[in-house]
């Protein structure tokens, strides 16, 4: 009795056909956000040939636009590929913000007083609750996580102006590069990088190393398998064993982190915090991670292509500006990338699943 | 390299399920025996799903006794099942279509390599497995990378029924596992029955359709209105009289009065009534006579009127 290969070969012949790398490459889900890239990136070069739009300058200051975007949207890319919705993170990064400036903050000054790094511990801290707090609404309601966290989104924001106000009586806070200790911080989270006549922020380093991070999780672990599993079927996922509750939990307590770093990044940066900060970017990161390919269904989708995502829109927004075209028309042309985009990427996934 | 023995894996004996006043089950008696396969037939509403369901830890039997290894048991979830090694594949399978059948194969039980925060899905030894278990099983995995959505619903049994084996199933329980499926890939389905059959799982299989259970089955339960009809071994039944006793000879008739009435004077009805009628002669003038197996307990008279 044969033990292997035992389908009748002739049944296989007419079934297997060669795919060559051409179309393994079309499989992947970034493939879209990387023509996508080329394509406005091109399409840029050429429109904005006369103002410089090809030089180290440019390219750094898209490169500093995309890095705090792009850390947002691994967040929530993976947590879209676990089937789930954090619309609540541009409101966790204004609170987290807040949270360090309010207690680094002189008492006279309706602050606490803290030293620099118990308070960046502490804001932290408070964070991942936040973080949690969703996730475990999310997990216990059993609510789409679109609802609570657009319920989230208002409470976080809501809370970080009425406290900042009632303290304080503002609702932005300034000089956190006087408080002992900043130098550390200004190093981690400050330092400009000169290359080329250009200034690389070191936002950058971190978006780069967080992308390998999670697309190593994402690929090469069993958390990572866990978060395509509860993405893609809930239901047959529990039964062979996922722990998805956790895992659910897990990604709204990493999205509260991500908002968490790029607050820190941009209180250090800017030596300042704004209550209103980062409103709008939970659609930003969001768009950034379905042009790169998330499904929003979930179960599909890539750190990577998340991460040109939101490259792509840095460029978008930065080829406006050079461009010199009038400053009315981005949201035009932002919501106009987002559609083709998906369309797209959907064509591609239909045209890869059949290949 | 059959591992048939006579040590039944799993017993029931009169187990009953009640849901309030419906009595879903009643009185099932069975054995399952390693390296076996026990077909469960019976038509929708005989009460397969519940048993099965009992079977695999999602109910608890509101009466009777639930054997493993010869001792009575209690299953409080399918975790509890699989725990003993009692697997329940169904046909709305636990796959998950947009992840390569490797990444399926494993979900819930990678393996892995390295230490501490450096611990990592062993991708290699993942992929290499699945082909192995699937070769195993008589399947040439093209492309361990091939979502899953991209496989046939036959593939698909396969893959589920592969990974239950592999992960130590000693009894395979397959919900209707055949019945979405084309003549082709019921075949493959089949084929992996016996496989797994062959390295020593005992085999439920549960179908309504004679075809597919008899060239696999080496017995056969078949179930009526919640009750055992009839528990056969492969020989004392053939084919025939396996399909007669699914059809049933009264089902027969009465299926063809339906028809008559619906019939009126469309040619194509009429014809089918006749075909009908010559069947039910057929099974009126060859009556089905078979021993019930000695060493099953089956209550004859502790039925209430069906």
């Amino acid at each position: 009795m044969a033990t292997e290969v035992e389908a009748p070969p002739k049944a296989a012949d007419e079934r297997v056909r060669a795919t060559g790398s051409a179309s393994r490459l079309l499989a992947r889900p970034e493939l879209g956000a990387l023509v996508g890239v080329v394509l406005v990136y091109v399409f840029f070069a050429i429109v904005a040939a006369d103002n410089n739009f090809v030089s180290m300058t440019t390219l750094a200051s898209i490169l500093n636009r995309a890095a705090p975007l792009g850390i947002l949207a691994i967040a929530v890319a993976l947590l879209m590929i676990a089937g789930e919705f954090d619309l609540s993170i541009g409101s966790l990064l204004g609170f987290s913000g807040m949270a360090i400036m309010l207690l680094i903050s002189p008492e006279d000054a309706g602050g606490f007083g803290w030293p620099l790094w118990p308070a960046v511990g502490f804001a932290l801290l408070l964070t991942a609750l936040t973080g949690s707090i969703n996730g475990l609404l999310v997990n216990v309601t059993k609510l789409p996580s679109f609802i609570i966290t657009l319920g989230t989104l208002f409470i976080f924001r809501g809370l970080t102006i009425a406290v900042t106000r009632s303290l304080t009586s503002r609702t932005q806070l300034s000089g956190i590069d006087e408080v002992p200790g900043f130098d550390l911080a200004g190093t981690l989270f400050g330092t400009r990088i000169e290359l080329l006549g250009a200034k690389f922020s070191i936002t950058i380093v971190w978006w780069v190393g967080l992308v390998a991070l999670a697309t190593w999780v994402l690929l090469r672990t069993r958390t990572g398998n866990w978060i395509f599993g509860t993405g893609g079927a809930v239901d047959a996922a529990r039964n062979v064993g996922v722990p998805v509750s956790r895992v659910k939990l897990a990604l709204f307590v990493t999205t509260a982190l991500a908002a968490f770093l790029v607050a820190m990044l941009q209180v250090v940066q800017v030596n300042s915090a704004d209550a209103l900060r980062g409103t709008g970017l939970e659609f930003e990161a969001i768009i950034a991670a379905v042009v790169g390919g998330c499904l929003l269904t979930g179960g599909y989708g890539s750190v990577v292509g998340a991460a040109l995502g939101a490259l792509i829109f840095a460029m978008v927004q930065q080829g406006i500006v050079i461009t010199g075209v009038d400053g009315d028309w981005y949201q035009v042309v932002l919501g106009s990338v987002l559609v083709v985009a998906v369309i797209f990427n959907n064509y591609i996934r239909r045209k890869a699943a059949t290949r | 390299m059959s591992a048939q023995t006579d040590e039944a894996v799993l017993e029931t004996r009169r187990l009953s399920k009640y849901f309030g006043s419906v009595i879903a089950i009643k009185d099932i008696s069975m054995l399952v025996r390693p390296g076996t396969v026990t077909c469960l037939l019976g038509d929708n509403g005989a009460g397969k799903s519940t048993l099965i369901k009992t079977l695999s830890g999602v109910y608890e039997p509101s009466e009777g006794d639930y054997l493993c290894d010869g001792e009575v048991i209690h299953l409080h979830s399918p975790r509890d099942a699989l725990a003993r090694g009692i697997a329940t594949v169904y046909q709305d399978l636990a796959m998950i279509p947009l992840l390569s059948i490797w990444r399926n194969f494993f979900l819930g039980s990678e393996p892995t390599k390295g230490w501490g925060p450096f611990r990592r899905f062993d991708v290699k030894k993942a992929k290499e497995i699945t082909r192995d278990e699937m070769g195993k099983m008589g399947i040439d995995v093209r492309d361990p990378e091939q979502p899953v959505g991209t496989l046939s619903g036959g593939e698909r049994q396969s893959v589920a029924i592969a990974r239950a084996v592999y992960f130590g199933a000693r009894v395979l329980i397959l919900d209707e596992p055949t019945a979405a499926l084309g003549v082709k890939q019921a075949g493959v389905v089949l084929r992996y029955i016996v496989r797994a059959k062959q390295r020593g799982v005992a085999v439920v299989f549960i179908t309504h359709n004679p075809h597919h259970a008899y060239p696999v089955g080496d017995h056969f339960v078949i179930l009526r209105r919640g009750q055992v009809y009839g528990d056969f071994a492969k020989a004392d039944l053939g084919l025939e009289q396996l399909v007669q006793m699914m059809a049933g000879g009264a089902e027969l008739e009465n299926l063809a009065h339906e028809l008559q009435r619906e019939a009126g004077d469309d040619a194509e009805l009429r014809e089918a009534v006749a075909v009908l009628e010559q069947e039910v002669k057929a099974v009126a003038a060859e009556p089905v006579v078979v021993e019930r197996r000695a060493d099953v307990v089956s209550d004859e008279e502790g039925r209430p009127e069906g």
